[in-house]
């Protein structure tokens, strides 16, 4: 009744191509964005946000969901989108934040931000490198080359003393950078600049998606990952198809892993950067919804955010965090095998599905 | 000049100097390249008959030494805490077939294997829960495996054998006969060559799926408790062993996805040879190479055979 196209009627073709044809789905995204700034009002004045307090909402909740979500974006245009399938994204968002902290040592006085997008770039050039196997092989096989990225990146970034500027820790210790004077980085940096910082980063990476997405790049892949024999008959170069998709999937992992240790973590060790990472990661696409937008946002809410309420929820009731935690292994790969069973398209297609049903709402026939 | 000759001859001359070292090491490789092959065996049954890429392989190794080890720690004698271990893999095979491979038949590859991800993680998860996370020792006398070990000495050097290891690749060997003798001269071995050349025929010519998956999983489960005694016994049981287990995915492409012959030579091939180019080069470039040496030769070995030494030959039509 309130969520239908009906009396909405285009007049050009600019119109018919917008992004979100439906006014209701516009009115949806100004509230989101409303949303977003109130978030900000409310850490800015130290109010609880949801019932919580706003330093740990803000610290432990929302940096986290909105860099990884990035990270699932990025492992989306890969996995999703271009059709292959990556263990070795926990190393990529290592390989930007240790070209992160390398560019901010070699030039501090360049704004932290044009360094977070350079890395992005690094991390590109060592994905593509490491997506070369994938112009031969596929499906598993690839599955084998990109853990082989894994392991091998996650030795370099524990031997090479170079990369974490010969720190005794052997650890990334990240400097204290300002933007318009204010710090967003390191010890004393403000929570509510680095929030508008990941947010504008989120924002602008989802808009750069969505149209790639949208255009002849993104068909390519899409054509590549549904019958690549049949997309190279019909002229799609699969080389610049699947290394396109290496690189730009790569290229948002190390923007996300450079905004994950500069902004979130604050000090990072080989062990941010693990296998164990890559599996959450290639998790909240699962989960979202392969080769969809909307699902990495919310694959990566759902899992960075249901182990902590379940956490929480088993604290009220008494259990020790340990079992909880392994009770939330348990629940998350239940839950992974439901969802492949039941529906394998993931929370987006749900979303779709329950759009759907509103529209016809409340007359179903 | 001094690089080259690091990297070209002096590892070479290193090993016809020290003779008994080199055999020391290349006996090491072996081993560990048995417990490379053994993991495989379980991949490459599974992916066999179901055409599913198991990636749970390597955490059952750990679930199942786990629930022997757990189950001795209850009370349990040795012999019993084997056989109870092998009822728990028979009970997570039939659960896996029934509450996951059933509902999941016939959808893509690539859905199968990322539920097998699921899988890893309920039963990484279900193991902390049940047996803790510490790592615990195998009760390697309890179920009558030797300890101590021979000496050799071939001119003057002296090259050891620990008699746990010769217990690992005579069992590991036998294990692997039974396997072929199964697979080639019983009615069920039959029934499971036939699923796994054409699901539908087999069908068609009335052998049960469901029963021939839980057999093939139920097979896979006793290659992994094999194997998570062996490796047990030589370290500890504890769950970074599933990270370990993840060097058979090289050692299936070195091998091939579907050959038995293939698993194990590519296991011994991966073992020896990071054993040898960790100890004559790994010092070059700061060591611990193990890590990804595997890895990275089977990309390298990928870009020219991508079906791998044994592998049926990849047919792809539009």
């Amino acid at each position: 009744m309130f969520y239908r196209e009906a009396g909405q009627f285009k007049t050009t073709y600019a119109k018919d191509l917008q992004a979100f044809p439906l006014t209701q789905d516009k009115i949806g995204m100004y509230i989101w964005g409303i949303i977003a700034l109130v978030v900000a009002v409310f850490a800015w004045n130290d109010w609880g946000i949801l019932g919580m307090e706003s330093g740990f909402a803000m610290k432990a909740i929302i940096l986290p969901t909105l860099i990884f979500t990035i990270t699932a974006l990025g492992l989306n245009i890969l996995v999703g989108f271009a059709g292959q399938i990556s263990l070795g994204t926990g190393a990529f968002m290592g390989v930007g934040a240790y070209a992160c902290l390398k560019l901010t040592t070699w030039f501090p006085d360049v704004s932290i931000l044009i360094h977070f997008i350079l890395s992005g770039f690094v991390a590109a050039i060592v994905g593509v490198f490491f997506g070369l196997p994938s112009l031969r092989i596929k499906g598993f096989y690839l599955v084998v080359a990109t853990l082989g990225a894994q392991f091998f990146l996650e030795w370099a970034f524990g031997r090479v003393a170079w990369l974490y500027n010969y720190a005794d820790s052997g650890a990334i210790e990240v400097p204290t950078r300002t933007l318009f004077g204010v710090p967003v980085t390191g010890a004393s940096a403000d929570v509510v600049a680095q929030y508008l910082v990941v947010l504008g980063f989120l924002a602008v990476m989802t808009w750069v998606a969505s149209n790639i997405i949208r255009g002849h790049i993104g068909r390519s892949w899409m054509m590549i990952r549904d019958m690549d024999i049949a997309a190279e008959l019909i002229g799609v170069r699969p080389m610049w198809a699947k290394l396109s998709a290496f690189a730009v999937s790569s290229f948002y992992c190390g923007v996300s892993g450079a905004l994950m240790v500069f902004i979130w973590l604050g000090a990072a060790e080989v062990e941010s950067f693990d296998i164990n990472h890559s599996f959450l990661y290639l998790f909240m696409v699962i989960i979202g919804g392969l080769g969809s937008i909307i699902g990495s946002y919310m694959g990566a809410a759902f899992i960075w955010i249901f182990p902590i309420a379940l956490k929480e929820i088993g604290k009220g009731f008494g259990f020790n965090a340990t079992l909880m935690e392994n009770i939330s292994l348990v629940a998350i790969g239940v839950m992974i095998v439901i969802i492949l069973i039941k529906e394998p398209h993931g929370l987006a297609r749900l979303w779709q599905v329950s759009k759907q049903k509103l529209r016809l709402w409340p007359f179903p026939h | 000049m001094e690089l080259l000759y690091s990297i070209f001859i002096g590892p070479f001359v290193e090993m016809w100097d020290l003779p008994d070292f080199f055999i020391q090491v290349l006996w090491e490789g072996f081993v560990s390249g048995v417990l490379y092959s053994l993991i495989a065996l379980g991949f490459v049954l599974i992916f066999k008959a179901s055409g599913v890429f198991n990636f749970a392989q390597g955490i059952m190794v750990v679930f199942a030494a786990l629930s022997m080890v757990g189950m001795y720690e209850l009370g349990v004698p040795g012999w019993l805490s084997v056989i109870l271990a092998l009822g728990i893999m028979y009970a997570l095979a039939w659960s896996v077939e029934r509450w996951v491979m059933r509902p999941l038949v016939g959808q893509e590859d690539i859905i199968l294997f990322m539920a097998t991800i699921g899988l890893t993680f309920m039963l990484i998860g279900g193991g902390q829960a049940i047996f803790g996370g510490e790592p615990k020792a195998m009760i390697t006398s309890e179920i009558g495996l030797p300890s101590g070990d021979y000496v050799w000495e071939p001119g003057g050097g002296i090259v050891i054998f620990q008699k746990l290891d010769i217990a690992a690749t005579v069992i590991a060997g036998l294990l692997i006969a039974g396997l072929a003798f199964f697979f080639s001269y019983t009615k069920i071995g039959r029934a499971l060559r036939a699923v796994a050349d054409d699901h539908q025929a087999a069908v068609s010519v009335g052998i049960g799926l469901n029963q021939i998956w839980v057999v093939v999983w139920f097979a896979a489960g006793i290659v992994a408790l094999v194997t998570g005694i062996m490796w047990g016994a030589k370290s500890d049981v504890s769950f970074a062993l599933q990270i370990v287990a993840l060097k058979a995915l090289p050692v299936l492409v070195l091998g091939g996805f579907t050959s038995i012959p293939g698993a194990i030579v590519g296991g011994l091939i991966i073992g020896i040879g990071e054993k040898l180019f960790e100890i004559y080069w790994g010092g070059l470039i700061g060591g611990g190479t193990e890590s990804w040496f595997a890895f990275i030769i089977a990309l390298v070995f990928l870009l020219f055979r991508p079906q791998g030494l044994f592998g049926d030959k990849i047919i792809e039509r539009v």
